[in-house]
């Protein structure tokens, strides 16, 4: 099979794939699995634009993902005028002086002389920093959280629409391009530290950064409620309830023969796919021109080659910190979009098995380096991971079938069919890597 | 008094909770720099080898408990350990066979091999879940306490209690143990000289007849027993989750490469300076302030720097520090 033909069969395979689910287990099933295939493929676009491309580890992609989240709440919410003008003001000067510190501790590093007075310089301005910045946003921080805290206590978003913010459901596909800036201010930091040392140290500060995005969006009940949730965002496309109570739509429906209830859930749905199957279009066609460009052609020679590379002037860690950040801000514009399909913020659902380590077996088994590798790998990989439950449980099924109903190994053998995903997901992963490790796709 | 009050109170909340943890990740640790130092990769699937272990050991412990077997006023998940670390070596050894050796063979690049453990991590959670679940299981039997925190104040007249678990007791003579038992082996067997051979320099040992796969087995072996050891010390003293050991990870990460990956002295140190950050940073201080500082300035806070929640962050900040300023860690690693 010429590699030409690869890309083309897998598409056919994925969209077999979407149609046999609509067939058997209903068109609504196959939308909502489509949906997030289309998410998960923009992320595997930008987790391959750094491994394919460049060569870069990033085990932090939850991180990333987390920080879309959070900017689609930040958006696209309304503002909440009285915890604002509670301790708004405690907030911003809090952040501020935080940030003071951290400008004056290494304003201070660069300025002095080496040795140990400026190290101790360092650590006094960061420590006073530190109780200062505590002494002023603490206060804020509970002034906003005693603001009606089971309904809103958070400062809110950005949403100008304010008490009729749902109406103002566009402002949310703003919220998607902002998702990718938070990630690639995360980026820039992880970066800065973490690229130029060995492979790996990068790999860990990501695996390091993405727990402690989690832990802030758990904690700071002040930014997106922590583990309270934000619920009820905002939709780009309309709301069921309001087709339904449109009389055309309900004429329209009922001419392909479908209720007004399922109607509207298609239409919702597919408002979406559409929405998502654009930027997925957009984000594709910049990545290939990248890579086809002559700094795609650089990024490769560094990936192959970083001595070469850097033996012919070529910034090798300048150029890294470029790409990471750009393939992070894809993640995060893919991750704010998930949060607008959930239509809610639940820091605590972010698992690193389902956000970062899925999106890298699909990157690996649809092909690093090759960009429509990714993305149907996403595709394919994402509907595996749906079907792989139901049919672990029927497995499990079948194989307990011939045991006494209530013994201990067949309620055991069939709780445990849940767990066979992250079994699947590693053996597909061991074999691509050993039997085909160019991916379904391959690199040209 | 009342600095013999404080120093009692530093003591309970964070001296002897911080050996035992520091024990725990620097055990994790020295598994991690095995790897990293013959091996020559960082193996993402080592938290998920600490949770096999341990679920090893609660199901022999199970057993043991089933047929009667207790270990006295110790747990009797020390009993089962030799046990645990013979199934989690078989098991190592296994997946070194059907997957590592392939790239080994290869001379695969190191990046390559972590993606490999990446599958195998996804592998070994998938198991673990499979055959213990996803709960919270506690193990711990025998004898609560080596000392009460009644008992001391009776018996010292002080207004603070200490408590020391016996799991905290046992955490760190353990680690002690196993820690000279590793470098006796690493420094005066041959078996020991030939893996810190093999780790300098590869070409001059296979020169000199070193059997490279031997070494790659007995590497593999010790790291079944360190991160077995390490996982069921973490689960007697506090209590076994398969995501625990998952985020275990990233301090253990941490405290390899502060310590300098590829150096197991550095591991240990690197160890105990995760563990003391994470704890005294997360634990109030307004009760060892109170007695030490005089009543005017004392604080009206608790003095905590960072919630508990933020423990990550202590590790990554100190991680994040390391490299900026010194990214071989505080001993120079990369060899044995």
């Amino acid at each position: 099979m010429t590699h030409s033909m690869r890309a083309p069969l897998l598409l056919g395979l994925v969209i077999a794939l979407l149609v046999g689910t609509g067939l058997v287990q209903g068109w609504n099933a196959t939308l909502t699995i489509l949906n997030y295939g289309l998410i998960s493929a923009i992320m595997a676009l930008g987790v391959n634009l750094q491994w394919g491309f460049a060569g870069l580890f990033n085990v932090g992609i939850m991180g990333f993902v987390a920080l879309g989240g959070l900017a689609a709440v930040l958006i696209s919410m309304p503002p909440v005028p009285e915890a604002w003008n509670a301790g708004g003001v405690h907030i911003l000067g809090g952040l501020a002086l935080g940030a003071a510190t951290i400008v004056a501790a290494v304003m201070a590093f660069n300025r002095m002389a080496k040795g140990w007075p400026r190290g101790i310089a360092v650590v006094a301005i960061l420590l006073i920093g530190f109780f200062v910045f505590r002494s002023v946003f603490d206060v804020g921080v509970d002034l906003v959280e005693s603001v009606n805290p089971a309904g809103t206590g958070y400062l809110g978003g950005l949403n100008f629409g304010m008490q009729n913010y749902r109406e103002w459901g566009w402002m949310t596909i703003i919220a998607w391009p902002v998702g990718g800036l938070l990630a690639a201010g995360a980026a820039w930091i992880i970066g800065k530290t973490a690229l130029g040392l060995r492979s790996d140290y990068l790999a860990i500060a990501t695996l390091g950064i993405a727990e402690i995005i989690i832990a802030v969006l758990k904690n700071e009940d002040w930014l997106s409620r922590g583990v309270k949730n934000v619920s009820g965002l905002p939709r780009p496309v309309p709301y069921e309830t309001d087709l339904q109570q449109d009389p055309a739509f309900v004429e329209r429906a009922a001419s392909f023969g479908l209720d007004p209830t399922m109607a509207s859930t298609l239409y919702t749905k597919m408002g979406y796919a559409v929405l998502f199957a654009i930027f997925l279009a957009v984000l594709l066609w910049m990545a290939q021109r990248a890579l086809h460009s002559p700094w795609g052609r650089m990024m490769r020679a560094i990936r192959d080659n970083e001595v070469a590379a850097a033996a012919m002037g070529k910034d090798v860690t300048g150029r890294h910190l470029q790409i990471f950040i750009l393939g992070s801000a894809i993640v995060g514009i893919a991750g704010a979009m998930m949060t607008t399909l959930d239509g809610q913020l639940t820091p605590g659902t972010y698992q690193p098995l389902r956000f970062t380590f899925l999106i890298w077996v699909m990157v690996i088994v649809g092909g690093s380096g090759n960009n429509f590798g990714a993305v149907l790998g996403g595709m394919l990989i994402w509907w595996l991971w749906v079907q792989v439950e139901p049919m672990g449980l029927a497995l499990m099924g079948l194989i307990t079938s011939g045991m006494a109903d209530g013994s201990f190994m067949k309620g055991h053998l069939i709780d445990a069919a849940a767990h066979m995903r992250l079994l699947t997901m590693g053996v597909i992963l061991l074999l691509v890597l050993r039997f085909s490790p160019r991916g379904l796709v391959p690199e040209r | 008094m009342d600095f013999l009050n404080a120093l009692v109170t530093l003591a309970n909340f964070v001296i002897v909770p911080g050996l035992a943890y520091g024990a725990q990740l620097a055990l994790g640790a020295l598994g991690v720099t095995l790897i990293y130092a013959i091996l020559r990769f960082s193996n993402f699937a080592h938290g998920d080898t600490m949770a096999f272990g341990t679920m090893a050991a609660i199901l022999v412990t199970w057993g043991f408990q089933a047929l009667g077997i207790s270990f006295g006023p110790l747990p009797t998940a020390l009993l089962a350990l030799p046990f645990a670390i013979a199934i989690t070596g078989v098991f190592l050894l296994g997946t070194d066979r059907v997957v590592y050796r392939f790239y080994r063979a290869q001379k695969a690049k190191p990046v390559i091999l972590v993606i490999v453990s990446l599958g195998v991590m996804f592998v070994m959670n998938g198991l673990v879940r499979f055959i213990i679940g996803v709960g919270d299981i506690g193990f711990t039997d025998g004898e609560r306490f080596i000392i009460g925190a009644r008992d001391f104040r009776e018996w010292s007249g002080l207004d603070e209690g200490l408590a020391i678990k016996t799991t905290q007791g046992i955490t760190v003579v353990t680690a002690v143990i196993v820690m000279a038992v590793l470098f006796w082996f690493l420094n005066k067997t041959r078996t020991g000289k030939s893996m810190r051979a093999f780790s300098d320099n590869e070409d001059l040992a296979l020169l000199s007849g070193i059997n490279p796969e031997k070494v790659v087995m007995v590497t593999w072996l010790i790291v079944a027993a360190l991160a077995t050891t390490a996982g069921v010390l973490y689960g007697l003293d506090k209590s076994f989750k398969a995501f625990t050991y998952f985020q275990l990870l990233l301090p253990i990460f941490a405290a390899a490469i502060v310590g300098g990956i590829g150096n197991p002295v550095g591991a240990i140190v690197g160890g105990f300076v995760i563990a003391f950050a994470e704890v005294l940073i997360t634990y109030p201080l307004k009760k060892v302030l109170g007695y030490l500082l005089p009543e005017s300035l004392a604080p009206s806070g608790l003095v905590q720097l960072l919630s508990t929640d933020y423990k990550f962050a202590v590790s990554f900040v100190i991680l994040l520090v390391v490299l900026l300023f010194r990214p071989t860690g505080l001993f120079k690693g990369q060899s044995i």
